[in-house]
Parts: C-alpha cells; structure tokens; sequence
C-alpha cells in the first residue's frame, strides 16, 4: 500500500505493523483482492436495500445510494474510554451552558462567555428564554465531530447539537460487515452497537413531558426531499414509531398536539424532530416554512410536548461559541477538558481577524452556523479568486468566520480501483442523553474518497466505514 | 394510522397490481397475436381500450402495432399507467411510509423497481422478445404479495393495502372483459353459436382464471366465462370476490359490523357487493353486458372516492371533540 509520509494510520504504524494484534487474525488475513470482491457485494446489497441518501442539485435523480467501504476504522479500547468520557463530559456542560444561556444568563455574567458573541449567533433563539425542558435536557441526541491529527492527539472538530444525521448508516454498515466478512466477527472483538433504537426511544420516552403516563413519540420529517429521509425512515422503523410530516400533526386551541389519523385525532408527547428550528413552527419562526407545524412552540412552551433535541441548541455549536467550549466545562464542572479544541480565530476579535487575513493560505476558514461542509475555504487549496472572495466575506461579516490551522487528518486503508490506499477519516461518535448520557461505542466514519482530500461530507463526495470499538488488545 | 401512509399504502399496492395486470394483458395478446387470422391492429388496440388509453396513445403514436402498444404499456415515460411509470409510482409511495413496511416487503419493491429501471435502459431489446420480462413482472409481483402475507400483520397497514389491491383487480378484470366481449360477441343474440375458443381462452388467461374455470364448468361457453368472471365467489379475481373484500377490509379498518354503515365508503361497498350477490349471469347479458361494466365502473370510483373520504381526509374537528369525550368517560 502506498504511504503518506507524517502520516497517522489508524491500521498500521509508521513501521508498518499492524496497531491492533486483535484484527490480524481475521481481517489482516485477506488479500487485497479478496477485499475488493467483498466490497462489490456490500454495493449491491446497499442498492437493492436502497440505502440512499439524497444530494441537493444533483439532477441525475437525486438519490444517491450511501457509498460505503469494506475496511473498517478500528479503535483501541482504552482510547475509546477516553473519548466516551471526554464526550460526556463535553455534553453534560453544554447541557449545563445552554440552561443557563436560556436562564440566569450567569456564565455570561461572570465574563467566561462574552454576552455580545452569544446573542449574536444566528441560532440563539430569544423565543427560548425562561424555559426549561424537562429534566434539563436540551441536546437528546448529539454527534459530535473527533478528527485526528498526524501526531496522534484526537480533537473536537464540532459538536453537532441540533440534528445530527448518521447513526442509521452506522447500524446499516454493521449489518452489511456482518453480511460481507462474517469472518472476522466471531469471537466478538468487536463492540456491539445494534441496540441503538432502543436506546433512542427510552431517551424519547424518558423526556416526555412529566403528567403524561403512556407516552407516545414520533419521528417528524422534512419529507423524502431531504438528505437524511433514509435515516428518518430508518429510526421510525426501528423504533416502530410513527413517521410524520408537518402537515401530519396540528396543535389546537388548547396548545395539544395531535396527529391527524384514519380514526380521528391522536394525541402525541415527544417528537424527534430532524427539522431545523428554523422551519418548525411558522408561527415563531419562518413564516413561510411549510415543513413545520403552526403552533408548536405553543405547545412546547405549555410543557404539553417534548422536542428533541430542544429548540435553541444551535447556540452552543456556533463555532465562535466552540472556542469557549473548554471554558464553559471548567466553570460549570471544575474540570479540565479531556478532549482538545482546535486552535480556533475568531474574526470577530480584531487582532484574531487580522491574523487570519494575513494567513489565508495556511487556514481553513469556516462559517459559524453552517453544516455539511458548505461554505469552507480549505486555504492551502483554495485559488487566489477564491481566498480573496473569503477575505472579502470576512471583512464584510467577521462574526461569521473563524479560522483553525490545517489538520492532516489520520488515514485509514480503503478500496480504492481494486486496491487498498491510505485515505483521511474522520469520527463521528453518538451520544444520547435522558436520564444519563450514554455513547454509542464506534460512530460514523466518513471518508474523503478523493486522493489527499480532507473533506470527508457525503454531500461533497465522501465515503463512510464502519467503526469498530475493539474489545481486546 | 396516519391519513396520509394509508393513502400511500392504498396507492402503493393499486400501482403494483396495475403493473402486473399491464404484464398479463401483453403477455396472453402477444401469445394470441402467434398464429393470429385477424388484424394485428385490432388485437392490440383492444389492450388499449380496456386501459381507455386510446386517445392518449394517439398523441404520441400512428398505428396501434403490437411494437408500439407494447412500448406504450410498458416504457412510455408520458403513459401515466405505463408499467415503468407504475413502479416508480409504487417505489415512491413505497418509500414515503417504508417504517410502515417489513423491511422484505420493501427490499421487495425497490428490486421490482430495480429490474423495471434496466429493463426500460434497453427497452428496444425488451420490446422485440418482452416473454421474459412479463415473466419476471408477473414473480417480482408475486413476490411482494408473498412477503407481505408472510411478514406483516394483520393490522390497518396491511388492509389498506388489501382493499388497493381488490379495487384494482375489480377495475382491470372488468374493463378486460367488457373490450373482449364486445369483440367476441358484438350482438348477445349470438350466444350458443360457434365460438372461438381460442380467444376466450386467452380472456380467461389474462385474468388468470383459465385453470380454474376449466376445473368449475369444463368446456368454455361465453356465458358462463361472463358468470365465472364477474360473480364467481371463490375466484379471486372475479368482480364479486374483489368487492367482497373490499368490503371486509373498508370493515376490519372502521369495525363496522356487517349491515350497518358509518361513513360513505362502507355504504357505496356494500350496496355494490349487494348487486353483485343477487345478479344473475342472463339478466346481464340479456340487459347488456357493457352498461352493467359501465355502472359497475362508476360504482367502483365512487367507492374509491369514498374511501378517500373517509380515511384519507378526515375532518378532524368533529372526531377530536368526539374522542376526548370518550377518553373521559
């Protein structure tokens, strides 16, 4: 296999020894050959199962089938104990800040977080303030973004508290690896992840609202437009919940929601919405959103229904905000972070800005409220057209750039034209929280499938793979 | 169950059954067509009757030739009925409640679509020799019915889907029959003249009824194919039996016992199932067969238009008020 030099691979050393004993019996034993034979058949089982998701402004029809390789990304199970506790750290004080954004406001206060960059951030929502969900949990379910660097140390690359999208292709990969390489799970060395939709649904379920006994949860969909329908489909199934649509449910005068069915009405208490607060209640929000349900803020602010995660969210992943993240956690838990921040600019502090003007060209500049990897300037990369478009977008709205040095991210071994090449990962592990927070052990790996490329979206060309926690050295 | 997945299953399971159906009518006509003393014109343009498709297939075709009708039933992208087009209708519907389905049932449909996607890539291919792909509608098909009956439950899901598929089979069987009767057997004063067997073979094969007709009266005699396709109680494709479940499946979703009614689309089913229980083979024939398709039709849409009325548009004002009485008592 080809090398990259400096570079982290999650499979082998530097040397080029196999890191993990525990995968050589099994995996390491198939030639190159055999993997790109059981990588054709893992592609046409994903087709006939239609696992797919949907690409904006794609016109050849647009759905896409979910593009997947055959080699796994392992991690090391003392590693993962590490990253599991540092995740729930991360989100316990999140959980923590937003309260207290939406409440006292004493964080910002005390000067920790400056008030200006708070209720600056587009995704701050003033509807929320004074309102407490219950159990004081905002961010049901999280997935925060982990890359590693090529010396090693795994950073917080975002923490993704609004809807994050892909556990359903985490679960579908596993059951296309138990299906292509029986082989290599006997002996379960791998930790298992199939009870995530149960896990989901007592966190839903956990979260209702508190008078109410038997409560009943639904899944609320964008419609199958959306990238993620798959996943929203796919959770409503497992879980064996309803799948609605906006226009599936409407709040009465009485600020109850119900969902219009074949026998009349029927009352519903926590929804899993994967629609964004911007389009989920025309009445608070868009106007002109016709994805949402008029009158649901009512109902959420009456405490007669759960939205998870929580409206407002955004807040704390703005990625100005992400530069305090290991601030925020010492002043509400009195502990250091366990997982680093990227070194971060922020354009909006003056002598930050100027820094990353004069550093284009080393720095990868994103928007603090976008997702999917639009709207990036990767700088080594990027034109001479393209940097000055990014300086002049950044003069223009400094709060809404930051900058963080170029990472190179770890590698992992991928089918590449019938043969294995070291390609850049990412980690996107899953964290519910009800009563407790609990990790899913592996998560998403996407893969940037293009040669030396680090972006890794599947809306831009990314792979994924499945991520094996390894339960033995 | 939400209004809109059980118009999506309803519609779902009509789209699947209309693709099969297409695939049976072409298959019996193409055999017919070997061998065939008569026009080929005629022959094929009467698939286009059955389907009241003719005005729309002259918009885009001169001769209704055994190429193009084939070609307008099977790959036309602007035949809303074309078989490509059903599947994609049915996919579609598939997967916008595809948590309301098995997850065979699913894989099912999306490799039926699957199939009709590369089989309309070479369409020119498929035209000329179209025996195996008929074949292979007719078991993809086939397959989803199987997996349905043996994975899913006996709930909603599953009887709006049976009452898409009866409604359906009620429409094509009957259309069918009214287009060959009407070439077979212009004037009802010829019944008990020498018939052509052959072709009312083929009528009983495209409804694939002839085996089990054969095993009900032995020799084929036009009356009693009428009888046999429109009131036979045990065929499953007959008119009655498909209006009869219809009937109970409208009853296991409402829980309306039997001769009563509580909204419209039980009670345009029942007074059908009703005529149908009590007609007698000569009273149709003698009073036409074509106005009694013709009223059966309309009946039919009526029902249809019912069940949208009752299931898929409910007014939720009037039941909302109705429940939370109930839940207090």
């Amino acid at each position: 296999m080809p090398e990259i030099a400096g570079n982290f691979d999650e499979l082998l050393t530097s040397e080029g020894a196999p890191r993990h004993p525990a995968l050589s019996g099994g995996l390491a034993s198939l030639s190159p050959e055999a993997l790109a034979e059981r990588q054709r058949h893992a592609e046409e089982e994903l087709l006939e199962k239609g696992i797919t998701f949907a690409v904006y402004g794609h016109t050849d029809g647009n759905e896409k089938v979910w593009p997947f390789d055959v080699v796994p990304r392992p991690v090391g199970l003392a590693e993962w104990h590490t990253i599991e506790a540092g995740l729930k750290q991360r989100i316990r004080a999140l959980n923590l800040f937003l309260d207290d954004v939406y409440g006292p406001g004493r964080i910002m206060k005390d000067g920790i977080v400056p008030e200006s960059l708070v209720k600056t951030a587009k995704t701050y929502r003033p509807e929320c303030a004074g309102f407490r969900p219950p159990g004081g949990v905002w961010t049901h379910v999280v997935g925060t973004d982990l890359v590693r660097n090529h010396d090693g140390t795994i950073y917080v690359l975002e923490d993704n508290l609004r809807c994050p999208s892909g556990v359903s292709y985490v679960l579908e990969n596993r059951e296309i690896m138990k299906r292509v390489l029986p082989e290599v799970f006997y002996g379960s060395i791998v930790a298992s992840i199939e009870d995530y939709p149960e896990r989901l649904l007592e966190t839903l379920l956990k979260t209702a609202p508190q008078h109410v006994t038997s409560p009943t949860a639904v899944v609320l969909t964008p419609g199958v437009c959306n990238s993620a329908y798959f996943e929203h489909s796919f959770l409503a199934q497992q879980m064996g919940v309803e799948l609605v649509h906006g226009s599936d449910l409407f709040v009465d005068e009485e600020d109850m929601v119900w969902m219009k069915t074949t026998r009349g009405p029927q009352r519903v208490d926590v929804i899993y919405r994967r629609i964004d607060d911007d389009f989920i209640d025309p009445e608070v929000f868009r106007a002109d959103s016709m994805l949402g349900v008029r009158g649901l803020m009512r109902a959420y602010r009456a405490g007669n229904v759960t939205l998870a995660n929580a409206p407002g969210t955004g807040v704390a992943d703005d990625k100005a905000v992400y530069q305090y993240v290991p601030a925020i956690i010492r002043y509400y838990l009195s502990e250091d972070a366990i997982l680093q921040n990227v070194p971060t600019y922020l354009c909006s502090v003056e002598s930050d800005c100027d820094y990353v003007l004069g550093h284009l060209h080393e720095l990868v500049v994103k928007p603090t409220n976008e997702s999917g990897g639009y709207g990036i300037l990767m700088g080594p990369q990027a034109s001479r057209k393209e940097r000055e478009a990014c300086a002049d977008a950044i003069r223009k709205d400094p709060r809404n750039y930051i900058a963080q040095p170029m990472l190179t991210l770890s590698t992992v071994p991928t089918v590449i034209n019938q043969t294995l090449s070291p390609r850049h990962v990412d980690l996107r592990p899953f964290i519910l929280y009800g009563e407790d927070l609990w990790v899913l052990p592996g998560g998403l790996t996407r893969v940037a499938l293009k040669e030396g490329s680090m972006i890794v979206n599947s809306s831009q060309g990314g792979g994924s793979k499945d991520t094996w926690v390894l339960l033995q050295h | 169950m939400l209004c809109r997945v059980a118009e999506s299953l309803f519609w779902m399971s009509r789209y699947l059954e209309r693709a099969e159906n297409q695939a049976r009518f072409i298959d019996v006509t193409s055999q017919i067509a070997l061998g065939y003393r008569g026009s080929e014109l005629d022959l094929w343009s009467s698939l286009l009757h059955a389907g009241g498709d003719v005005e729309d297939f002259k918009k885009s075709y001169s001769a209704p030739t055994q190429e193009n009708v084939i070609r307008y039933l099977l790959f036309d992208p602007q035949n809303l009925n074309s078989v490509v087009n059903c599947l994609a209708a049915a996919r579609e519907n598939a997967r916008a409640v595809r948590e309301n389905l098995t997850t065979p049932m699913w894989e099912a449909v999306n490799r039926f679509y699957l199939r009709v996607r590369s089989a309309a890539s070479e369409s020119n291919r498929v035209i000329r020799q179209p025996h195996s792909f008929l074949e292979q509608i007719k078991r993809m098909s086939n397959q989803v019915m199987g997996v349905s009956r043996a994975t899913w439950s006996r709930g909603e899901a599953w009887h709006f889907s049976c009452l898409g598929y009866d409604i359906e089979r009620a429409d094509k069987t009957s259309r069918i029959l009214d287009v060959k009767y009407f070439i077979l057997l212009p004037d009802p004063t010829h019944v008990g003249s020498q018939v052509d067997v052959v072709q009312w073979a083929a009528l009983l094969e495209s409804t694939s009824a002839l085996q089990m007709y054969r095993r009900e009266y032995g020799r084929i005699e036009p009356s009693n194919v009428v009888e046999f396709l429109i009131l036979n109680k045990r065929f499953p494709r007959s008119m009655r039996f498909c209006v009869r479940e219809a009937e109970s499946s409208i009853r296991a979703i409402s829980g309306t016992p039997l001769h009563s009614f509580s909204n419209p689309a039980e009670q345009l089913v029942a007074q059908l199932n009703a005529k149908l229980n009590f007609a007698r083979a000569a009273d149709v024939i003698g009073n036409g067969l074509h106005q009694f398709v013709d009223d059966f039709q309309s009946q039919l849409n009526g029902i249809g238009a019912g069940v949208a009325e009752s299931f898929f548009q409910v007014d939720m004002s009037a039941r909302r008020s109705m429940q939370s009485q109930s839940s207090m008592l």
